[in-house]
C-alpha cells in the first residue's frame, strides 16, 4: 500500500491539498472508528457482566472496576503501588540501558571483551530468565534489590545485541574518516559510532522496556508486597476479583503510557533520521 | 576446536561455579557445586518427578502456542486484507499490544482455574499479539501486482491468501512467531510458580521451598536449556521455510 501511496504522492506534488485533506480525513475516520470499537467492547463488556450470565466473581463490571480504581486512588493505595512498581521497572530498564550499551560498546572494540561474553549473551539471550527468579530469591531475599536484579538480568540481553549489531553495521567509510581526520579511539566511540548505532540501539531498548514491565509484574506477584503485581496477588488470594481487574487496567495503562514515551523520545532523538524525516 | 574456543567462556564460567562452592567462597547452600547440580538432576530423571512435570509444561506450551499462532496469523491477515476490519480491531490489538501480558496471570486462575487451561489461555493471550502483528506487517508488504494478478486469473479470496499472501507474509510471520516462542517460556514458567500444581514452574517453587537446592537449580537449567534448544530448532525450522527465498 505504502509503495502506491508514496507514488501518489510524488505525482501529486507537495501542493496538493485536496490529496492532503483527504489525508487528513482518512486519519480522523480512523481515529473515530478506533474510539468506536474501544467504546463498543466496555459496553459489550458491561452488558455482558450485568447480564447474569456470569458471576460478580468471574467478571465484574467495568463501572465497578473503575469505581475500585477510584476509591484505590482516594485512599491512595493506588500511587503506593503504582510508584513501587514505577520504581522497580524503570531502575531495573536504567540499568540494563546503560549496562547494556556500554558491554555492547566494549564488546565491538576489545578482543577479549568480545571473546569472554558473546558466548553468553548469544546463549542467554533465547533462554528463560525468569526461571531463575527462584534462585535470585535465594540469593538476594524478597526486597527490591532481588527484584531489580531479576528485571536488570531479564533487560540487558536485547540491549547488549542491538547495541553490537548496531556498531556492527555502522559504514566503515564513517569511521575510516573519523580516523583519518584524527578523533580519538574514545571520539570515535562517542561521536560517531554510538550516534549512527542510535536507531538499533532504541530497537534494543524498546524490547528491553516491555520486558522490563513483564518481569517487574512477575517478580512482584512471585514475592508479593506492595506494588501493582503484589497488589494484583493479595487481591486474588481474598478472591476479590474486582480488585484483580483493577490491576490489569492499572497495569495496562501504565504500560501503554511508557511505551508510547519511549517512542516519541525515539522520534525526538531521531529527528536527523530518514525514518522520522519521511513520516512526517 | 573452533567451536571449543568459542565456548571456552561458558566452560570457564562452570569450573568458576564448581570452585567458588567447592572452596566455601559463597555458601554451599546459595550456589551448591555444579557436580552435585548434576546428580541431583539424574535423581529427578530417574524418579520421574521432572519427566512428569516437564510433560504438563510442553503440554500446555505446545497447545497454547499452536492456538496463538493459527489465531494471530489468521488475525493479522485478515486486518492486512479487509480495510474496515482492520481500521476497527487494528485500534484494540494496539491497545492490548502494550499490557504487560504477565498480568494475566490472576485473571486466567479466576476463569479456568489452577489447571492446564488457565495456563494454555495465558500462552494464547499472551503470545497472540506478537504473531498478529508479524502477519499484519507481512501481509501488508505483499506484492500488490501478485495479488491482482491471482485475482484477475480467478483465484477466489481463501486461495489467495493460503497461495500468494500468506508467502509472502511468512518471514515476518515467522518472526513474530519467534518472539511469542520466547514470550510462551515466560509465561509458562512465571504462572507455573506463582499458581500451579505441575509443570517445571511448580517444580522449581517446590524444590526451592523445601530447601532442595540441588534440585531446584537442575531444574532452572533444564528450563533454561529447553529455551534456549526451542529457539536454535525454531531458526532451523525457519531457514528450512524460507528456503525458497534466495
Amino acid at each position: 500500500m505504502a509503495r502506491i501511496e508514496d507514488q501518489a504522492t510524488l505525482a501529486a506534488g507537495p501542493g496538493d491539498l485536496a490529496h492532503e485533506r483527504a489525508k487528513g480525513l482518512d486519519a480522523a475516520f480512523r481515529f473515530g472508528a478506533g474510539a468506536l470499537s474501544i467504546l463498543v467492547v466496555l459496553v459489550a463488556w458491561e452488558l455482558f457482566a450485568r447480564s447474569g450470565r456470569v458471576t460478580m466473581f468471574m467478571l465484574p463490571p467495568f463501572s465497578a472496576v473503575v469505581a475500585r480504581i477510584y476509591t484505590d486512588a482516594l485512599g491512595g493505595d493506588l500511587w503506593i503501588n503504582l510508584g513501587l512498581t514505577l520504581y522497580r521497572a524503570m531502575i531495573g530498564f536504567v540499568i540494563a540501558a546503560v549496562g547494556g550499551i556500554t558491554l555492547g560498546a566494549l564488546m565491538s572494540r576489545i578482543r577479549i571483551v568480545h571473546w569472554f561474553f558473546d558466548p553468553i549473551i548469544s546463549v542467554g539471550f533465547p533462554m528463560p530468565k525468569i526461571a531463575f527468579l527462584p534462585v535470585i530469591m535465594l540469593w538476594l531475599g524478597l526486597y527490591d534489590v532481588s527484584k531489580i536484579s531479576i528485571v536488570v538480568f531479564d533487560a540487558i540481553f536485547p540491549v547488549v545485541t542491538a547495541t553490537l549489531g548496531g556498531i556492527a553495521s555502522v559504514e566503515k567509510e564513517l569511521l575510516w574518516s573519523a580516523r583519518n581526520m584524527g578523533a580519538s579511539e574514545r571520539q570515535l566511540i562517542w561521536q560517531i559510532a554510538l550516534p549512527a548505532a542510535l536507531p538499533q540501539i532504541l530497537t534494543g531498548l524498546q524490547v528491553a522496556l516491555p520486558i522490563s514491565l513483564i518481569v517487574t509484574i512477575i517478580a512482584e506477584m512471585a514475592m508479593g508486597g506492595y506494588g501493582l503485581g503484589g497488589a494484583m496477588m493479595t487481591a486474588s488470594r481474598f478472591a476479590d476479583s474486582r480488585g484483580v481487574f483493577a490491576g490489569i487496567v492499572e497495569i495496562a495503562i501504565v504500560g501503554y503510557a511508557l511505551i508510547k514515551a519511549l517512542a516519541v523520545i525515539r522520534g525526538r532523538l531521531l529527528a536527523w533520521h530518514p525514518e522520522t524525516v519521511e513520516r512526517s | 576446536m573452533k567451536a571449543l574456543s568459542r565456548y571456552l567462556p561458558l566452560l570457564l564460567l562452570a569450573i568458576a561455579w564448581e570452585l567458588a562452592a567447592r572452596l566455601n567462597i559463597v555458601s554451599s547452600l546459595a550456589l551448591p557445586p555444579l557436580t552435585h547440580v548434576a546428580t541431583a538432576w539424574l535423581d529427578l530423571v530417574h524418579d520421574g518427578e521432572l519427566i512428569d512435570n516437564g510433560e504438563a509444561s510442553l503440554y500446555r506450551g505446545a497447545v497454547g502456542l499452536l492456538l496463538a499462532i493459527v489465531g494471530g496469523g489468521a488475525l493479522g491477515m485478515a486486518m492486512a486484507r479487509w480495510r474496515t476490519f482492520d481500521v476497527f480491531v487494528n485500534p484494540l490489538v494496539e491497545l492490548f499490544y502494550p499490557l504487560p501480558k504477565s498480568a494475566l496471570i490472576p485473571v486466567t486462575v479466576i476463569w479456568l482455574g489452577f489447571g492446564d487451561g488457565s495456563k494454555i489461555l495465558l500462552i494464547f493471550l499472551g503470545c497472540m499479539i506478537p504473531v498478529t502483528i508479524g502477519a499484519y506487517n507481512g501481509a501488508r508488504g505483499s506484492d500488490h501486482v501478485l495479488v491482482w494478478s491471482a485475482r484477475s486469473m480467478g483465484a477466489s479470496p481463501l486461495r489467495m491468501m493460503w497461495d500468494v499472501v500468506l508467502p509472502s507474509a511468512l518471514p515476518e510471520l515467522l518472526n513474530g512467531v519467534r518472539t511469542a516462542l520466547a514470550l510462551s517460556f515466560i509465561l509458562l514458567v512465571s504462572s507455573e510458580l506463582i499458581v500451579s500444581q505441575k509443570g517445571f514452574g511448580y517444580l522449581i517453587g517446590y524444590l526451592g521451598s523445601t530447601g532442595s537446592y540441588e534440585g531446584m537449580y537442575a531444574v532452572v537449567l533444564t528450563v533454561a536449556f529447553l529455551g534456549f534448544a526451542a529457539d536454535r530448532l525454531y531458526q532451523l525450522l525457519m531457514q528450512w521455510l524460507l528456503r525458497w527465498r534466495e
